[in-house]
């Protein structure tokens, strides 16, 4: 259910924005996820097909960049990506962090004619 | 026919976010302290609301926003405390979003209420990743879950102000192991407050209700 939301807010902002462009068919639309954000991309495909069927984007191509996550060490600033479950810093061992990627979940661009 | 690539750059949860800022603005405009409570589903959401509506109900004005995918069985027993309440059904929704808070938020009488839970769908995977136009989160954790559940569900125990945690009474019968639960959560959020308490004997409850109370007469006391 989490995915057919997000995949909603999908296809209303690539419709808007092709609109805008007064294009015909929307091809490809190339969407940013960060692993922290919970979007599976095999679930939003498969609620796009549904979704988009009577609509200029039906057919078009899903592409996902997936951002890894990355957090920056509160006392020596280092960036790092946390392993096993372990968001301690690897540099200076100290607890503390900001995410800094990994909650990615925007539309980078669409592909129309 | 010539592909075009227009750029588009904008966040997927855009127009949440601003439905978000505008149930904030709202809410802010009658000063109501509101408060969005995210758990896994049975570690005590609607316990704790019970109880602090039980200790704070003569000193404070309160309503409630019961989110739930089905029943009303929640918001039956608010409202069997005299305390107005909106039951949402998600029909399946795993999150409450702005939207449905924002509807919500025309049934209730905000002029009369300093402090609003929302009560979130049980859950801890995404409800974090939507704002709803809260001024603090509120995550319960119960001991039974383990201490291991900030490492599995990293973006919601990173993205909370405030921790209740549950269910201190079993503790006896546990592995539960504090130290490593405090380790993970800080390391994740240092900013967070965490209060261990057990709606079931009231042990620990008290820092609860006068942190709250605190939280709700600072927004009284702001500029509207």
């Amino acid at each position: 259910m989490h995915e057919y939301s997000i995949t909603e807010s999908i296809l209303t902002l690539a419709l808007e924005k092709a609109r805008e462009a007064d294009a015909a068919k929307i091809t490809q639309i190339n969407l940013v996820v960060g692993e922290l954000s919970g979007v599976v991309a095999e679930c939003v495909e498969f609620y796009f097909n549904f979704i988009s069927k009577d609509t200029m984007a039906a057919g078009a191509d899903l592409s996902f960049v997936t951002k890894p996550t990355s957090v920056r060490c509160h006392k020596c600033d280092k960036i790092f990506t946390p392993k096993d479950g372990d968001w301690s810093c690897p540099e200076c061992h100290e607890i503390g962090i900001d995410i800094v990627t990994g909650r990615e979940c925007y539309m980078e661009s669409i592909e129309v004619e | 026919m010539a592909i075009k690539v227009i750029k588009v750059g904008e966040d997927i949860l855009g127009a949440n976010e601003e439905t978000a800022r505008t149930n904030k603005q709202k809410l802010d405009k009658d000063r109501v302290f509101t408060i969005n409570i995210m758990s896994s589903p049975g570690a005590g959401k609607t316990s704790v609301i019970l109880s602090t509506i039980n200790k704070l109900k003569d000193r404070i004005k309160m309503a409630v926003i019961e989110g739930d995918v089905a029943s009303s069985v929640d918001a039956e027993k608010v409202e069997a405390m005299g305390i107005p309440v909106i039951q949402i059904n998600t029909a399946g929704g795993c999150h409450l979003d702005a939207n449905m808070v924002e509807s919500a938020l025309n049934g209730l009488p905000l002029e009369e209420t300093d402090l609003l839970f929302i009560e979130n769908v049980g859950n801890l995977i995404c409800p974090n990743a939507f704002s709803l136009g809260e001024d603090r989160r509120i995550m319960i954790s119960s001991m039974p879950e383990g201490d291991d559940k900030p490492q599995k569900y990293p973006a919601m125990f990173a993205d909370t102000d405030v921790i209740l945690l549950n269910k201190t009474d079993l503790q006896p019968y546990l592995d539960f192991n504090f130290d490593v639960f405090k380790k993970t959560v800080t390391n994740l959020n240092s900013d967070v407050t965490i209060f261990l308490i057990s709606c079931k004997t009231g042990e620990g409850m008290e820092a609860w209700f006068s942190w709250l109370e605190g939280e709700v007469g600072k927004k009284k006391d702001q500029a509207a």
